[in-house]
């Protein structure tokens, strides 16, 4: 198994990995050790919820559906330095469900990349902040995504660099369930192992619920572990809302020396605003006058 | 121009290892030295462009100049929107290289006819467009595009075409290589097709008609100082190239020659008519069935010119 490493491992700059906590030597769950993660998938939450709100925006839904996933990813799993973002030992991670983009430009923006106030900007003219995941003027955006199906092609190819270049990075990469329809990721997914590619950490967002319908009923995906573990991927299955899980599952990769690492995290669609909780509804209506301060209330914030 | 390409390639990976070589499953035979003596700058995608195009993007945003290589319209039209999200928008280090450009595989079916390549390489946000017309321009195309830091598509021919340039070149990106003076008609042309351009020269020639022929091995950008010279210069232009008349060379000259602030000058595209070809067989039979022969398009230069008065110059 793998651990994180020091900022001396990784080339002995004293490095500003203010978010970046060394894993604790042990094996029970301890709820309090991830208070600061559930406190940042709040904020997270908050932020997308907000953004969403105020641009008239869709994909709320997918965003909180991948909150806590992502506050795993940046307050742990993640070596990054937000004052240096093209720092070459960085890891990567590409959130190729580039429709959740809220999600990622919120966790960006509490993990240091940008300011928060500029989480106000989200969809108005002439931002950066697009509705889908864009890297143009916006620190720590690794890729623009928003076509599904080209996260995971871009993220392998960061993997092989690191691995031939002899660097220690790793790559995440975020996909939604309903992107496993693309043929793209497929084969991504057949290449990646034969390469050995156990730099590369894939992270399925399975809520079960797609652009038009139920998963299981417009392409069932089940078994989808088995998928992948067919693939020649390691796979872990976990509940994508339990932050210790998340955790320990993010930071432990690879699972086995040489394979790719393969996390299907269980989701809810909606995860936190109990009227949004798996209904397709809110993967296109935006949160706005009562439904915002409702949402807001639920998540512990006032409007 | 195959060869030239995989030699030029070689031989600069060897002294730069940013360069890698991404095959699709293609290049048995010839890209084994590479393979073999470049293990840790070579990959062999299999059969997958979509994969390979976004990995090349992966690679180049990590420090890598990456060119990925197939035939026909595999490693373009197969994977485009890997192309324009990934490579494009990212203006990633990405070079695409295509073997069988136009009708070189004339005999494999309309999948292998690659005759709106160009049409669509064109239209790509922040692509450089490159067809060199014999093994020469391929070796200073595969230079100067490895020199150049931004996506690129190279469109080679196949193996075995004539050396067209008799004397040294002076390739510059975007920039027209004249190979020929005359004052009376301005053919230019992109691609494999440089040979025929040269013998219609030599024909229309023998009949007292003087053609100033100018190898075009960059679309985009195009030359257009050379356009604009030709239209000035010369009683009429016509292009020539193996693919399409629909968004290739002769589209690029039109729209120069349809916004530039000069008297009209006679104009006419030769290439393949829009749609599939009715046709397999050999690229040399493929181009007699268009009507792409030195003799054919000699003709059409005289109809063009029996219509246009004498220029006083």
């Amino acid at each position: 198994m793998s651990r994180p490493m020091s900022s001396q491992e990784l080339g002995g700059n004293v490095l500003h990995l203010s978010r970046n906590k060394e894993k604790k030597e042990s094996d029970t769950v301890d709820q309090t050790a991830t208070s600061d993660l559930r406190e940042l998938a709040k904020r997270i939450r908050q932020h997308c919820v907000r953004m969403t709100g105020k641009a008239n925006a869709s994909h709320i839904g997918s965003a909180l559906s991948a909150a806590d996933i992502m506050a795993a990813l940046y307050g742990r799993a993640l070596r990054y330095d937000p004052k240096c973002p093209d720092w070459p030992e960085r890891d990567r991670f590409i959130m190729s469900k580039g429709h959740a983009c809220t999600a990622l430009y919120a966790t960006l923006a509490e993990s240091g990349f940008f300011p928060v106030a500029a989480l106000e900007t989200f969809y108005q003219n002439g931002s950066p902040l697009a509705g889908h995941v864009m890297h143009k003027d916006n620190p720590g955006v690794e890729l623009s995504t928003g076509s599904l199906g080209h996260g995971l092609p871009v993220a392998l190819g960061m993997a092989i660099s690191a691995k031939r270049d002899g660097r220690a990075s790793r790559v995440f990469c975020l996909l939604s369930d309903g992107e496993c329809d693309e043929g793209s990721v497929w084969e991504s997914a057949l290449f990646a192992p034969q390469h050995n590619l156990d730099n590369l950490i894939v992270i399925v967002d399975y809520n079960g619920i797609q652009s038009l319908g139920m998963v299981n009923e417009v392409i069932d995906l089940h078994p989808l572990g088995e998928k992948w573990r067919a693939f020649r991927w390691s796979v872990r299955e976990v509940d994508g809302h339990d932050m210790a899980a998340l955790e320990e599952a993010l930071t432990q990769t690879p699972y086995e020396a040489g394979r790719p690492s393969c996390i299907i995290a269980r989701t809810i669609k909606g995860k936190g605003v109990s009227y949004m909780e798996n209904k397709l509804l809110w993967h296109y209506r935006a949160p706005m006058g009562e439904d915002l301060t409702k949402a807001l209330a639920e998540l512990g914030q006032s409007k | 121009m195959r060869n030239a390409f995989l030699k030029e390639l070689f031989e600069l990976a060897e002294k730069d290892d940013r360069i890698v070589l991404i095959v699709g499953d293609l290049g048995f035979g010839v890209v084994t030295p590479f393979m073999e003596k470049l293990p840790r700058q070579f990959l062999n995608a299999g059969v997958a462009e979509q994969n390979m195009t976004g990995m090349a993007a992966g690679m180049a945003l990590s420090g890598k100049i990456a060119f990925t290589y197939s035939i026909a319209n595999f490693p373009t039209m197969r994977c485009l929107e890997h192309i324009r999200n990934d490579v494009c928008y990212h203006n990633a280090n990405v070079k695409i290289v295509t073997v069988g450009g136009g009708f070189a595989y004339g005999a494999m079916g309309a999948t292998h006819h690659a005759i709106e390549d160009l049409a669509v390489m064109r239209a790509l946000p922040g692509m450089m467009v490159v067809a060199p017309g014999d093994p020469i321009e391929a070796r200073a195309a595969t230079r100067a595009i490895t020199e150049y830091p931004g996506p690129c598509y190279l469109r080679l021919g196949k193996a075995g075409e004539p050396v067209v340039h008799q004397t040294e070149i002076y390739f510059e990106l975007g920039k027209a290589i004249p190979m020929r003076e005359g004052r009376d008609v301005t053919l230019i042309c992109t691609g494999g097709i440089l040979q025929t351009a040269v013998r219609t020269a030599q024909c229309l020639a023998s009949g007292g008609i003087e053609t100033r022929l100018l190898s075009m091995p960059t679309l985009k950008p195009l030359d257009i100082e050379a356009v604009l010279a030709a239209a000035q210069e010369t009683r009429a232009i016509l292009t020539l190239e193996e693919h399409s008349i629909l968004g290739g060379l002769g589209s690029a000259v039109a729209e120069v020659l349809a916004e530039a602030d000069i008297p009209k000058v006679p104009f006419k595209r030769i290439g393949v008519p829009p749609g599939f070809s009715p046709y397999i067989g050999s690229q040399e039979y493929m181009q007699e069935r268009h009507g792409l022969t030195p003799e054919a398009i000699a003709k059409t230069v005289e109809r063009i010119l029996e219509i246009v008065p004498a220029r006083a110059l």
